[in-house]
């Protein structure tokens, strides 16, 4: 292990280096460009490959590729970049490729502030392509996690053949704290299953037991079919109801099947907490303190954070905390709120979003459920 | 009925349980891949194609689905995104051989700024770009390379816009290597394709195609064998035309022939010699 100094985006880009990173596709965008900026000098030196596309439409499908080539591969934007990339996103799922791609969160609708944080892109990241599907999403709170999470990004992604999503935001993006970086074999570190043999390699689409289907690599004779239409277990075209249902239904339980490996959160102060407050990524640092204030105060306040956002462990956010009231804080205007509602459904939900540019303060969140308490 | 025997000499190349293609009788694709075929057949017997290697990209529309009838790696992705994807691909495992395969449409029009970045680059890829002056797999919408006048389903008072040619716009580029070839001349389709395989760098081949299915029948040419004629009277060849001769008009003629050969360090090249530095 070795100390260092950094911010949320080198985090991200050291993450992806301990993870394996073989291949960057990008496109600037604030406040995601010191990403590329990092890997356009790094990667090279671990015998990588750093592009910069004409757009993000070309920067994911430029991934994809890469990574059906058998290269670990990933992107990083912001929020228009990120609305570009919904399609590819969909070829990515029905595909099933691994793939990371991250989007550090900045202030929209459309151009919005470039430099400035925001929350809002929590839906998107569940919703934004067409067609019913789940990919797997992260949120993390510090540049450590930025740091950790990215790791486990890619772990899912190649566990899986799925593609993941990293939610950052542009305070955690340029927020400078130490970091803790894994030399090889200290962390765990998942490449994909591949065909055991010619004639498994014909079934690029064949699950296995875990769902999964081991993935075919380019260039080895197994002639692949890499098909965006739905397909059966060959790759061809299949627009019938009964491999039509089995597809979609299997590219959504593979992720489910997994959930105690890809579900994470933090839970403090919960065991006697009479409100919970319900956050994740950069705002939570501010829940956090605004938590201990009350603490000190004597009020029965719990603590839980999302690491995972999607999908939810519904189970594991019930059974967290007893509190009758719960309320949900994030900068936006109330998104994971929807979830929380429908998972608390027994008990009172509150939505205290705080929609801001800066970071929420902690006096920020105080004054926003103080309505509820 | 699936074919399951072996009748033809390029049915090694297909995937027979996937024939017959969609293809409408009389449509200029099925001569554009034999040749294709053909050419990549004479580089894989000769030995200077591994045919492991060879990786099929398409976008979607009856060009771009191509690549699910060959028996090849291949990849039917998004409509325009053939062009990244490989590119991603070839960057990843320079040993691929990366064909790229799609309509007017699916290449220059909604994928045209990859196109052009990507020859910009003179990444290391063919792209193999079909003009059949028509969006024929969506039902017959005005093109990029639509000529002006002709009445589509989406201009149905006569398209008013200009059409695009792309060889010239590909030339203006870094491409190593333009030509446009026809489908009433198969033989300069395999002659093209097979010196454009054994290249490094972009490498941009516009065949100039028949759909009397869909075309036909909004300029009144839904006989297949009138198409083809009348194609095939307007396809003027010019072995060594100059750029500025390389015209595509309906009226005034369609040239075909190579408008640039050379070899310039490849996109992959520039890359490995800059990696040898550090
Ligand atoms: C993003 C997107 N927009 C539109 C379509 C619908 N679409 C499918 S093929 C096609 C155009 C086909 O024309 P072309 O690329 O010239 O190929 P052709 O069928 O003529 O060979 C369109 C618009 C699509 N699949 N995806």
């Amino acid at each position: 292990m070795r100390k260092t100094f950094t911010s949320g985006n080198m985090a991200v880009a050291e993450g992806a280096l301990t993870a394996g990173l073989k291949f960057y596709a990008g496109y600037p965008i604030t406040p995601s460009s010191e990403i590329m900026e990092y890997l356009a000098e790094k990667l090279p030196q671990h015998g990588g490959v750093v592009i910069q596309m004409e757009d993000e439409i070309g920067s994911i499908n430029a991934i994809i590729g890469a990574s059906w080539a058998g290269f670990k591969a990933m992107t990083a934007t912001s929020g228009p970049g990120f609305s570009l990339m919904a399609e590819a996103m969909g070829l990515a799922v029905i595909t099933e490729t691994p793939i990371v791609v991250v989007n550090v969160m900045r202030a929209g609708p459309s151009t919005g502030v470039p430099t400035k944080t925001s929350q809002s892109d929590v839906l998107q990241a569940r919703w934004f392509a067409h067609g019913d599907y789940l990919i797997p999403c992260y949120a993390p709170w510090s540049v450590q996690e930025a740091y950790d999470l990215t790791i486990k990004a890619f772990n899912t992604a190649e566990l899986l053949r799925t593609p993941v999503i990293l939610l950052s935001d542009a305070v955690i993006a340029h927020l400078w704290e130490p970091l803790m970086i894994y030399e090889p074999g200290e962390v765990e570190v998942i490449g994909r299953k591949i065909p055991i043999d010619k004639q498994r390699a014909k079934f690029p689409y064949k699950p296995d037991s875990d769902l999964v289907p081991p993935m075919p690599i380019l260039g080895h004779g197994y002639k692949t079919i890499i098909e965006s239409l739905t397909h059966n277990e060959r790759g061809f075209y299949a627009p019938m109801n009964t491999e039509y249902k089995a597809l979609v239904k299997r590219l959504i339980l593979k992720i489910l099947k997994r959930i105690n490996y890809i579900y994470e959160q933090e839970t403090r102060y919960c065991d006697d907490a009479e409100v919970l407050l319900v956050s994740y990524g950069s705002t939570a640092r501010s829940v956090y303190l605004a938590t201990v204030d009350y603490r000190r105060k004597g009020l029965k306040i719990g603590f839980l954070r999302l690491k995972t956002l999607w999908p939810l462990n519904e189970e594991k956010i019930l059974n967290c905390s007893r509190a009758r009231k719960i309320i949900v804080i994030e900068n936006n205007t109330g998104k994971i709120y929807f979830d929380m509602d429908r998972i608390f459904k027994d008990r009172d939900v509150y939505s205290s979003p705080v929609l801001s540019l800066e970071l929420p303060t902690p006096r920020e969140v105080s004054e926003a459920i103080e309505p509820w308490l | 009925m699936a074919v399951t025997q072996y009748i033809h000499p390029l049915d090694k190349h297909l995937r027979l349980e996937r024939i017959p293609t969609l293809y409408c009788p009389g449509c200029g694709l099925g001569i554009g891949l034999a040749s294709m075929l053909r050419a990549l057949d004479s580089r894989i017997k000769e030995g200077s194609i591994d045919p492991d290697k060879v990786f099929w990209v398409g976008g979607i529309g009856c060009s771009a689905r191509m690549v699910f009838y060959v028996n090849y790696d291949s990849a039917h992705v998004i409509h325009g995104r053939a062009i990244p994807f490989a590119i991603g691909a070839v960057l990843a495992n320079p040993e691929l051989k990366a064909i790229v395969v799609g309509g007017d449409g699916d290449i220059a029009g909604i994928g045209g700024n990859h196109l052009l970045h990507a020859a910009r680059r003179n990444v290391d890829l063919i792209v193999v770009m079909f003009t059949n002056f028509v969006y024929a797999m969506t039902g017959g919408q005005v093109a990029p390379t639509t000529p002006r006048g002709v009445k589509t389903t989406t201009t149905p008072r006569g398209n008013p816009e200009y059409p695009m040619n792309a060889v010239k716009l590909v030339t203006s580029l870094n491409a190593n290597y333009v030509a446009r070839a026809s489908i009433t001349t198969p033989h300069y389709i395999e002659q093209y394709f097979y010196k454009a395989l054994g290249k490094k760098g972009f490498r941009f081949i516009e065949v100039v195609s028949a759909c009397p299915e869909v075309y036909g029948r909004h300029i009144g040419l839904r006989n297949p064998v009138e198409m083809y004629n009348e194609l095939k009277k307007r396809v003027k060849h010019k072995p060594k035309a100059s750029i500025e001769e390389a015209e595509i008009d309906w009226d005034k003629g369609i040239v075909t022939g190579e408008f640039v050969d050379r070899d310039n360090p490849s996109y992959i090249e520039i890359l490995r010699g800059e990696q040898s530095e550090i």
